[in-house]
């Protein structure tokens, strides 16, 4: 069934600037809905028991919540078109309820989806070269990138080329489907890591050897959850055209020795603690000259063609300051913080990336309702080459916006409620669905990031504390990030009450780091006074352009906790 | 097994469309008013033994049982935060879920 | 036991020994790993033996005869142990030619994977053959008929389509 009165498959004029599928992309996707179609059939007459089910479902995105099935649909590397933005909105609003959920992985969801409707709606999805392949289970995840990628000034390559090269290469893997864990790869070109790739089971890091010729470092056994490890180097250059022949041998030793007799301890990182990485690379050292490699001869070839179709989009030439700008920014003060917190450096002279938060004062972080999916989708058309990107901090960038339409695309975001300008700040906060909506969380996220968002409601002060990374996960698997964020929160089940643990000095960037605890766990109510009394500690003694995390580094984790219990006798409850 | 301790009640998730369902007096209920409710050991086996055999006709799923206390209108209202989070709907969005259909909406 | 090749159910020309069974004369039979040197070393026409092996064991434990084993098994304890598509892979590429069979609880739904690694049976419990009946097998033969990766077995992997289409 798909959606036959939508306008939205007449409505592109905007340039190619990601992939796009071939008949060979759309044929094998659509098999795979027929696939799932077949799988829902066999599941309601009992050919299948919800035991066996199960994989397949999440192979597809679907889980089972607590209040209803959630859809997981995959963005991969965060870049979506506005064709494809606007087909999520009419899912939601024809399938679901009017609204969707983007996430740290890139990902939107859905949150009431039935069962019963899941295959049409992957249909729908297909339509549009969109698809839920691998959102969940014990396979190869999603890929992410950098959500500035091909744009930031910073930047060696674009990474997502190899990010879809990777998509399709793990795509329904006859060998990597049933794996220990699942396993997600993340991957940057960039000199700033926003992809967090030490916290992933294999980071990518496009480098450039001493010859000049591009490839990869590449990490392993990163991850948060239950126990959280920094990811460690096992081969400091793989050449391009051995990429996939390299990754092949991770995952087979991987999918080899991964423990399987506890699912705490079956992801790759814990291989790799366990054994040690120089065990481990030697293992994959040796898979990789044992290998077969005449099956990787294509692969330059089709690396090329995948890397054709992201050509950049045709910018103008432009000077590099627009007095329009200028102009806009001095008439009107609002306007002028979106663009000092909301709009970064673009690689382009005259051209601004520009950060749409999802994350509105006392707002749910990452939800986007159907309406403003399609206001976003618009704007890019018109003012960013109809091309989107979803940030791993659930925010909406528009990768290429001339900065003389600066002013008038803010106002059309600030009509549509999209136009708060806390990117990066302390509100701008990254928070998993928690126990709101997931089965496996212990305690709610969301009401806690709106207490903190209200309490840190004056934009100013804002402004003053500057970037401050709050996360918060409902649960030990870390899906709000808990453990890399500048001030962490993990939600917790203490006697029956949710309970609250709070870390400091998590860092997802190049420089990554796990947060240590502060202390005791405290109830939903204390946790904005917490993170209040810490920013304004941080605030009485930080040092000029000083951030929260350089701080903590300089004074130490105790002096920290003596904030709080210095607090604590003056009689403040915590 | 553990001593029975409060009066328990069923639930599940229907498999077609995954809503949180109760099993009843005369099949599975969406609202957790009409649970039936069961106040000992011998009665929470009964409705464990139904959940099983509606789970192996491919009704419902992730069927349990939960601790509940008795309400003055003599409704079950669960001891547990997730089940109480679980019978009426998100706590961040009230107009969504079972008490936007009219069930209580207090946490 | 039911057993399916290309995508139907076929009648078992092995048979399983029991480890405290007399090794017979003659016949297609199935030693477990742990038999298999003292089985090889009695009298048999070639290619009649067959071993069932753990999907954690060595390769390197099996490569001196390989040549002589007319059926390897890899067990999969649950349909959700992916390892046996690993070992099937590196028995193919260590040079094995004969039959490779998948026993366990695989679903029809693995067939492709099973295909795809090298794998020509699958063996599953009569149970699991009720629900899952030979039509399912027979379709789910066909549910992947292009994939992207190279050096699978498969219908055809796309990249090798790509390639033949663009030229």
């Amino acid at each position: 069934m798909s959606i036959n009165n939508s306008n939205t498959l007449s409505r592109i004029n905007s340039p190619k600037t990601t992939y796009q599928y071939d008949q060979f992309d759309k044929n094998f996707i659509r098999e795979r809905v027929a696939e799932f179609r077949e799988q829902v059939r066999r599941r309601l007459d009992g050919s299948l028991t919800e035991e066996e089910f199960r994989p397949f479902r999440l192979m597809n995105g679907l889980y089972l919540q607590l209040h209803a099935y959630m859809l997981r649909v995959a963005i991969p590397y965060g870049t979506l078109t506005s064709q494809q933005m606007r087909r999520l909105a009419e899912i939601a609003d024809r399938w679901d309820k009017g609204y969707g959920h983007f996430t740290t992985r890139q990902n939107l969801q859905y949150n009431w989806p039935k069962l019963i409707d899941t295959p049409d709606i992957l249909e729908a999805l297909a339509e549009v070269d969109m698809h839920a392949i691998q959102t969940s289970g014990n396979c190869i995840r999603n890929v992410t990138a950098d959500h500035f990628a091909g744009v930031a000034a910073d930047e060696i390559e674009d990474p997502r080329p190899t990010a879809e090269f990777l998509r399709q290469w793990s795509s329904a893997h006859p060998e990597f489907s049933f794996l220990p864990r699942k396993f997600k790869i993340a991957i940057t070109g960039a000199t700033h890591d926003r992809a967090a790739t030490l916290a992933h089971d294999i980071g990518l890091r496009l480098v450039q050897n001493a010859s000049g010729d591009i490839g990869y470092c590449v990490i392993i056994g990163g991850g948060l959850g239950r126990s959280p490890f920094i990811g460690k180097i096992i081969r400091e250059y793989v050449p391009r055209a051995a990429l996939l022949a390299y990754l092949e041998a991770i995952m087979r030793v991987y999918n080899r020795y991964g423990r399987r007799d506890n699912k705490y301890k079956a992801r790759i990182k814990i291989l790799v603690h366990e054994k040690g990485i120089e065990t481990i690379r030697a293992a994959v050292e040796k898979e990789f000259a044992a290998m077969d490699h005449t099956a990787f001869q294509q692969d330059t070839q089709e690396f090329e063609r995948v890397a054709a179709s992201f050509a950049p989009p045709p910018y103008e030439t432009l000077p590099s300051e627009s007095s329009k700008l200028t102009k806009a920014r001095l008439e009107t003060p609002a306007f002028d913080h979106f663009v000092s917190v909301n709009v970064s450096k673009h690689k382009i002279a005259g051209y601004a990336i520009v950060t749409v938060s999802l994350k509105p004062i006392n707002g749910i972080p990452g939800d986007a309702t159907s309406h403003q999916m399609c206001v976003l989708a618009d704007a890019c058309d018109r003012f960013g080459f109809g091309e989107l990107r979803v940030s791993h901090e659930q925010n909406i960038i528009l990768p290429h916006v001339k900065k003389d339409d600066l002013y008038t695309l803010w106002q059309t975001l600030d009509a549509a409620d999209l136009a708060t300008a806390n990117a990066g700040l302390v509100s701008d906060i990254i928070s998993c669905p928690g126990l709101d909506y997931c089965s496996l969380a212990t305690a709610r996220s969301i009401p806690i990031a709106q207490a903190i968002s209200l309490r840190f409601s004056d934009m100013a002060r804002q402004r003053r504390i500057g970037k401050l990374g709050i996360k918060i996960s409902g649960c030990i698997n870390a899906c709000g990030h808990h453990h890399i964020g500048a001030i962490g929160v993990l939600g917790l089940e203490k006697k029956g009450q949710e309970s609250y643990q709070i870390t400091l000095g998590g860092d997802p960037g190049f420089s990554a780091s796990i947060g240590e605890i502060l202390g005791p766990g405290v109830s939903a109510d204390q946790v904005p006074e917490v993170i209040e009394h810490l920013v304004d500690f941080y605030l009485a003694e930080r040092q000029e352009n000083e951030a929260f995390i350089d701080t903590w580094r300089r004074l130490g984790h105790a002096r920290f906790k003596d904030v709080l219990r210095r607090e604590g006798e003056d009689g403040a409850d915590i | 097994m553990t001593k029975f301790k409060h009066p328990q009640i069923l639930l599940a998730s229907n498999l077609k469309d995954g809503e949180v369902v109760f099993l009843g007096h005369n099949g599975w209920e969406r609202d957790f008013r009409h649970a039936r409710i069961a106040k000992s050991q011998e009665e929470a086996q009964i409705l464990e033994t139904i959940g099983k055999t509606d789970y192996s006709a491919n009704i419902i799923v992730d069927v349990y049982l939960t601790d509940v206390e008795i309400t003055d209108d003599g409704a079950p209202r669960p001891l547990h935060y997730r089940e109480k989070m679980r019978i009426k709907g998100p706590s961040v969005r009230h107009d969504l879920g079972k008490q936007a259909r009219g069930a209580p909406d207090e946490h | 036991m039911a057993l399916i090749s290309n995508g139907e159910f076929v009648t078992d020309e092995w048979r399983r020994l029991a480890d405290e069974e007399a090794l017979p004369e003659k016949g297609k039979i199935i030693v477990s790993q742990d038999r298999l040197d003292n089985a090889l070393k009695a009298p048999r026409a070639n290619g009649d033996i067959g071993v069932i092996i753990d999907n954690t064991l060595e390769i390197d434990k099996l490569t001196p005869v390989l040549a002589k084993l007319g059926l390897i098994a890899i067990t999969f304890p649950t349909f959700a142990d992916g390892r046996g598509f690993s070992l099937a892979r590196l028995i193919r590429r260590a040079g094995y030619r004969g039959e490779l069979r998948a026993s366990g609880r695989l679903l029809a739904d693995q067939y492709a994977h099973a295909l795809g690694c090298g794998f020509d049976t699958v063996e599953i419990p009569d149970d699991l053959a009720q629900r899952q009946n030979e039509t399912q097998w027979r379709s789910a033969s066909k549910t992947h008929q292009r994939t992207y990766q190279c050096g699978y077995i498969s219908s055809g992997s796309i990249l090798d389509a790509r390639r033949k289409a663009t030229q």
